[in-house]
């Protein structure tokens, strides 16, 4: 099976270029990782992240035939030949596959990723009904594995104002919850023409989460939320 | 060329669920302290735990922390600590309240206190009949644990060195520990990280085995660093296989499934966990589980073409119940099995889930070692913790849920200790000369190798060898020859070499180190297993088996005690197993039924 894989590394290379492999697979080999991992079986210099093989750490995100995706749980069946890989885009590559991720994680840090509470903590759980509980889920699952905010091209263009799909889901993940008690706070923080407002819903983020989960839904939300707060 | 170095109070070597746990006992205190992991924080293996945290809460009806220790203490087949067990199971509550306050977005009950899950081996009033212990956010708790702990690290601002490699503890003559060295992956430079405490927080080394759930990034750093400055490795022979990996694929799918009441089918169609845990059945202790399935297959019973595996059905549940309690084992079971586990089976084989044994240390997570006529003497400014730790709480078989347990009590009474250690020796001890040298040696062995081994294949080689000499089933030949078969492997893994010589996130260097540290805990796996002529938890030698003076295939005569295996000449040595809890009464050793 044909794969084409852009590579770099900055001690060598001026600038990225495309390797292309052609190699035999197993019957075991059923998610891209298995291909990439015999692929790196043979040539050794091709560096990329992976860790769980299960898509949970969120470590082998890239872009996929034009796609972001996690490579562990991307079928290569489902996959066209030649496949094409390249490191998520918008942000620098370190080598190969490899990119830094430090702006998207600073912008996951600057929405407060905590739970807010100024009450004292009392001796049992703070109590949070079922239905207050569901307003949680499709939000705390994501993996932080960034598909989705380097398919944004808002992020693209401003990956230092905009705080991107991911890190505005997790701002939702926290408004939303029961315990938190600093929601005009959260607010007050994204209220600003980029932070929140770059985004213009082109809905990329819903389109590549591996997860299944929808950023720009929670986005609607907090506009909705701070609409309302002007009135 | 010097080494660069730098000072803290206290260096976490790892940011799984027990080293971010422990880092916020430490940013909280106020010292200066450096979480050095491999990935980013929120991708260390603790993500992958699913079905739950153990805690007596008493949520979902009558529980209490002398019931799980009992539970703990015969799931360990009598070869855990029972100081450290109480300990656990004692504070577990608070330990899973306290994460509750953090955010961790547990499931709910109606009532609005923490939803509570049955698990394999946890009863109510000592072995009675299944409770609901786990305290589980559906079937993803480790996920939303570790994201939690990173979360309450971010509003404790700990300084993380995210994707730097430790490579080598640093002791001095007296074997004081003064830090790390430590390869920051994106530079290649290397760095001396020195510190007052040090903590191990490095997760497991599942990657030995052919068939693991663990993930590439378990490769036992902590005890590969730990054997090579001279620490020994307690209880290196309990692995546990979990008894439900998809199979073919290896991944994990939680007990959790079992918990809400899915059950384990041969070819037939038959429950046959019945046959061998009439009262607990498909809930029995997972050693109990793996063994059982392991003999269905062996026996013909398997299903599938090849007979080779077993059906695990849940469709009875429903789906709303799959869907609410079990969203990613249904994901999983289609992406990995082909299969919509709302209408058909999963098929699952026992599997290389955990290690039971590790670096030894007591109940507060110091570091202890036999020095004279003392078993467990303190090594000066050495901590480890959650798995890669042996308290021993696990003994020879870890009941589910204890790992999370584990790690967040562990990881907090690490965490304590230090603080309480820095305060009281609070100057940096003098690094030895040649600190360093060792780690900038085996990087330049590495960078010059021509004409070595390659990484690939010796790896594959070892995974091969332990899966087939030391899996679910032992057998006393086998052993013999799977030691002297690991021990031409690591002579192997001595010459190395790597094609890759760039300097930038060089993965090949870091699979070579990793493989380096894989090699020493497969080696004391494979010696201390050999060693061990009984039938205990996860251990099962088909020459030791249920006979009258031996339950369950058990010696306590001669073999009630923790091996510790030295990497210099493959020593071995072994100490008691403390059989006196904290507060309570002991449990004393009996026949283990489920």
């Amino acid at each position: 099976m044909k794969f084409i894989i852009e590579r770099f590394d900055p001690n060598q290379d001026q600038k990225p270029y495309f390797k292309e492999y052609d190699i035999e697979l197993e019957p075991s080999d059923r998610m891209l990782l298995d291909a990439l991992i015999r692929i790196k079986s043979i040539d050794d210099t091709l560096a990329l992240r992976r860790s769980c093989r299960e898509g949970i750490c969120g470590s082998d995100a890239m872009n996929i035939n034009g796609k972001n995706g996690l490579a562990c749980i991307t079928k290569i069946a489902d996959l066209k030949e030649p496949v094409k890989l390249r490191p998520l885009p918008g942000l620098p590559i370190i080598r190969d596959l490899i990119v830094d991720m430090t702006q998207f994680f600073k912008q996951y840090n600057s929405i407060k990723p905590f739970v807010i509470n100024h009450d004292p903590p009392p001796e049992k759980e703070r109590l949070q009904s079922p239905e207050e509980r569901l307003e949680l889920d499709g939000l705390y699952e994501c993996i932080l594995c960034a598909c989705c905010s380097t398919s944004c091209p808002s992020f693209w263009w401003n990956p230092d104002k905009f705080v991107g799909p991911a890190g505005l889901l997790a701002a939702y993940r926290f408004i939303a919850d029961s315990r938190d008690q600093a929601v005009n706070e959260r607010l007050d923080n994204l209220e600003d023409p980029y932070r929140l407002f770059r985004c213009h819903t082109i809905m990329n983020c819903v389109d590549v989460c591996p997860k299944g989960l929808n950023p720009s839904l929670a986005i609607g939300k907090i506009k909705e939320m701070l609409v309302r707060r002007g009135v | 060329m010097a080494i660069p170095v730098r000072k803290y109070d206290a260096v976490v070597v790892g940011a799984g669920g027990s080293g971010l746990r422990a880092a916020l006992q430490l940013s909280n205190a106020g010292l200066k302290v450096a979480v050095l992991s491999k990935v980013f924080p929120t991708r260390s293996h603790t993500v992958a735990a699913q079905g739950g945290v153990g805690a007596s809460l008493g949520n979902m009806g009558e529980d209490n922390w002398h019931w799980h220790m009992y539970d703990t203490i015969k799931g360990s087949d009598w070869l855990g600590d029972q100081d450290a067990i109480e300990f656990m199971c004692r504070t577990a509550p608070e330990a899973v309240i306290e994460l509750e306050h953090f955010g961790m977005p547990f499931d709910r009950n109606e009532n609005g206190t923490i939803y509570q899950r049955p698990f394999g081996g946890h009863s109510s009033n000592f072995g009675e009949k299944p409770v609901q212990r786990s305290c589980c956010a559906a079937d993803r708790t480790g996920h939303a644990m570790l994201h939690t702990l990173y979360q309450r690290n971010v509003f404790a601002n700990t300084q993380f060195f995210v994707e730097w490699m430790a490579l080598d503890l640093i002791r001095d003559v007296e074997g004081n520990v003064l830090g790390v060295t430590a390869l920051e992956m994106e530079t290649g430079e290397m760095m001396i990280f020195h510190a007052k405490a040090t903590l191990f927080a490095t997760g497991g080394a599942g990657r030995i085995y052919a068939s693991s759930t663990n993930a590439f990034i378990n490769t036992g750093d902590g005890l590969g660093m730990a054997a090579r400055a001279g620490i020994p490795l307690e209880d290196m022979e309990f692995w546990q296989f979990h008894p439900t990996g998809v199979a073919g694929a290896g991944v994990l799918i939680t007990e959790g499934v079992r918990g809400e009441g899915g059950i384990l089918l041969n070819k037939d169609g038959e429950r046959f966990m019945e046959r061998y845990a009439p009262t607990m059945k498909d809930l029995a202790s997972r050693d109990v589980v793996s063994r059982a399935m392991a003999t269905e297959i062996k026996e013909g019973r398997g299903a599938g073409p090849n007979n080779d595996y077993i059906l695990l059905k849940l469709d009875h549940l429903g789906p709303e119940v799959i869907n609410k309690r079990l969203p990613g084992i249904r994901e999983t079971a289609l992406k990995f099995a082909n299969v919509d586990c709302t209408k058909e089976p999963i098929p699952v084989v026992p599997t290389c889930h955990y290690q039971m044994g590790g670096i030894p240390t007591n109940y507060k997570g110091e570091v202890v070692v036999p020095k004279g006529s003392n078993a467990n003497s303190l090594v000066h400014g050495f901590y480890a913790a959650g798995e890669c730790g042996c308290a021993s709480i696990h003994g020879a078989n870890r009941l589910g849920t204890n790992s999370l347990t584990d790690l967040l009590v562990m990881g907090k009474s690490s965490g304590d200790s230090m603080i309480q250690f820095i305060r009281e020796n609070n100057t940096h001890l003098d690094l030895p000369q040649d600190a360093g040298a060792v780690s900038a040696t085996r990087l330049a062995r590495l960078d010059a190798q021509m004409k070595g081994e390659n990484v690939h294949e010796v790896g594959k080689a070892m995974r091969q060898t332990m899966q087939a000499h030391c899996g679910v089933f032992r057998f006393p030949d086998m052993l013999e020859k799977g030691v002297s078969k690991i021990k031409e492997i690591a002579e192997r893994a001595k010459s190395l070499e790597i094609k890759d010589k760039s300097k930038v996130f060089n993965t090949a260097r870091i699979e070579a180190l990793e493989l380096q540290n894989l090699i020493e805990v497969a080696v004391a796996t494979m010696i201390s297993a050999e060693a061990r002529k009984e039938t205990r938890g996860a251990h099962d030698r088909a020459d030791c088996h249920d006979r009258p003076g031996y339950v369950n295939g058990r010696d306590d005569q001669n073999w009630l005690k923790h091996t510790l295996w030295y990497k210099d000449g493959n020593r071995l040595d072994y100490k008691p197993v403390n059989l006196t809890p904290l507060t309570v009464e002991s449990i004393a050793p009996k026949a283990r039924t489920y």
